[in-house]
């Protein structure tokens, strides 16, 4: 089951570069939250402060609170614990290239040492009936490639991915940005099932998907979170001014 | 938001005019320059590689037979002979070298791709193995004299080893970092977001996804030293006879192709070019065969 998420005070930057200011927000735990705003704005730094991806980048650092549960994730416990409880699925469908399907999808078990054969196929056919990709693979499994599938499929295969290892938050960075509309639409569906188990958080430049799948949204701007409310208020009666306009397209 | 009138838009270009039909053919015909250009080139860069295999076919092919694979050099004088310690010295001097050059080179390389960016230990290692790459080879083979047979007091497989290692981590350092760059960020995130250490995901993901180049660094720095005679000559020495004692005089195929060339005897000379065929279908086999086996179990990706 998810959990619930807050956060205070994140400030973040890239070199010199403040891209987050003065975040606070609570997400709610086992719901979608969506995340809009115009490219640049720090959604996707945002995103990658929750599970400490930020960090990777050696010019990139990050101050304030993030508590997962009962857990401040930058005192009291480490980046790989973390990552291992949040589940993370990028822009680009990034399948690791050498790997079969069966290999990609339990990939966080494998490299963490788990061998046991049972649990892996069992894990598979769970992780990938979750993702909506079962019955387009069950036969090629260990044949192909995970990089010779289709662009939808290796994101639904990579959502898989990050189901394999049980995450409490699936952290989403516009997962459907590269994908076709039919792709995008089972990517939508796939939200929508998953929310009932997962906190998940989704960046999205596409507010249509971010009315469909999530129950609050927040939106960003110029690194500072303008507002955060439920989906049905922020498209319907915002509070900011610059809020109304983005949503409707007056700027963006 | 204002639109422009579309009467102010430039004109479509006609693609049937009379100038855009010569300017097509004139690209056509470029096209054909350039393609026939390179197919010439390319055949430049065989045709040696070609006359070599022929003319080694030509010259070496009649003294081969069973003789030269199980016999030792005949004496002066006699006849026959051949150069199986020759053979079984270099496998294992290349074998030492590739145990000890090969992980240390792809060790360094990993740190310099994937842990010293920009630190001052990198740029010098980097530095280090590009003038290392550009050193003599009789320069190596002295360096190792001083440093490892004079101390022994005594030439030594090892000390062959050694020179020849030195010689291969430049090469496959390089090749390892230039490999590991090209691994896409994204894939070293998607291994870092599922919790997935650093070290593990430098050797599970980055190393496997660069490990067809790796491999092919490593065979090119595999085939450079395979014909190395100048840092052998001090250090492996060469022998007439049998050895299998790594810190002992051991007979290698470039040393015997030297000693029996530079002799007055054609029955040698004969030798020296039946051993050189030898060494370089060697090469190419050793190359082929790592090549076909590092391939095994690794799936290919589709884009």
């Amino acid at each position: 089951m998810g959990v619930g998420i807050l956060v205070e005070d994140l400030n973040a930057w890239y070199g010199s570069n403040h891209t987050l200011q003065d975040i606070n927000l609570h997400i709610p735990a086992n719901h979608a939250t969506a995340l809009i705003g115009p490219s640049g704005c720090g959604k996707s730094t945002f995103v990658r402060c929750l599970n400490r991806m930020h960090e990777t980048n050696p010019i990139a650092r990050a101050t304030g609170v993030v508590k997962m549960g009962d857990v401040d994730i930058y005192r009291e416990a480490s980046p790989v614990e973390i990552r291992r409880r949040v589940g993370m699925v990028f822009q680009r469908p990034n399948p690791f290239p050498t790997m079969s399907i069966y290999d990609n999808v339990v990939s966080g078990l494998k490299l963490n040492g788990f061998r046991n054969r049972r649990i892996l196929d069992e894990t598979v056919e769970r992780s990938l009936k979750q993702a909506a990709l079962w019955e387009e693979v069950k036969d090629d499994l260990k044949k192909k490639s995970g990089a010779s599938l289709s662009g939808g499929q290796q994101q639904r295969m990579c959502i898989a991915r990050a189901l394999a290892v049980d995450p409490e938050v699936l952290l989403m960075d516009e997962p459907a940005s590269a994908l076709d509309p039919v792709s995008t639409s089972k990517i939508e569906d796939l939200i929508f099932q998953l929310k009932s188990q997962y906190t998940i958080v989704i960046v999205t430049h596409n507010m249509q998907q971010a009315a469909r799948v999530a129950e609050n949204t927040g939106f960003f701007l110029n690194g500072k979170l303008v507002e955060f409310d439920s989906t049905h208020k922020i498209f319907t009666n915002p509070r900011d001014k610059r809020t109304e306009d983005y949503i409707t397209g007056r700027f963006g | 938001m204002s639109t422009q009138p579309l009467s102010n838009l430039p004109k479509p270009i006609d693609f049937q005019s009379k100038s855009m039909r010569r300017n097509s053919s004139r690209r056509t015909a470029t096209n054909f320059v350039v393609s026939a250009l390179a197919v010439i080139a390319t055949l430049i860069v065989l045709l040696p590689l070609a006359a070599i295999l022929f003319y080694l076919v030509y010259k070496g092919a009649s003294s081969l037979n069973l003789a030269f694979f199980t016999h030792i050099p005949a004496p002066v004088g006699e006849e026959g002979g051949g150069m199986a310690n020759a053979i079984v010295g270099s496998g294992m001097i290349l074998l030492l070298a590739s145990l000890m050059g090969i992980p240390i080179g792809i060790a360094a390389g990993i740190y310099l791709a994937e842990f010293g960016q920009g630190t001052f230990l990198a740029n010098a290692v980097r530095f280090t193995a590009d003038v290392l790459n550009g050193v003599p080879s009789i320069v190596m083979g002295i360096s190792i004299y001083s440093l490892i047979v004079m101390q022994q007091k005594h030439f030594s497989a090892f000390a062959g080893g050694v020179a020849l290692a030195i010689m291969m981590i430049p090469t496959v350092t390089r090749t390892t970092e230039e490999m590991l760059a090209t691994v896409p960020h994204a894939i070293r995130e998607a291994a870092l977001g599922l919790g997935v250490p650093k070290w593990r995901t430098v050797l599970s993901v980055s190393l496997r996804t660069a490990s067809p180049g790796i491999i092919t660094g490593c065979m090119l720095a595999f085939a450079r030293v395979a014909g190395e005679t100048a840092p052998l000559l001090f250090t492996a020495f060469g022998n007439q006879f049998w050895s299998f004692k790594l810190n002992e005089p051991i007979a290698a195929l470039p040393l015997q192709i030297y000693v029996y060339a530079i002799s007055p005897y054609d029955e040698w000379h004969r030798l020296a070019w039946a051993g050189s065929l030898v060494l370089i279908v060697l090469i190419m086999v050793s190359v082929t065969l790592v090549r076909i086996f590092a391939n095994r179990g690794v799936l290919k990706g589709g884009s």
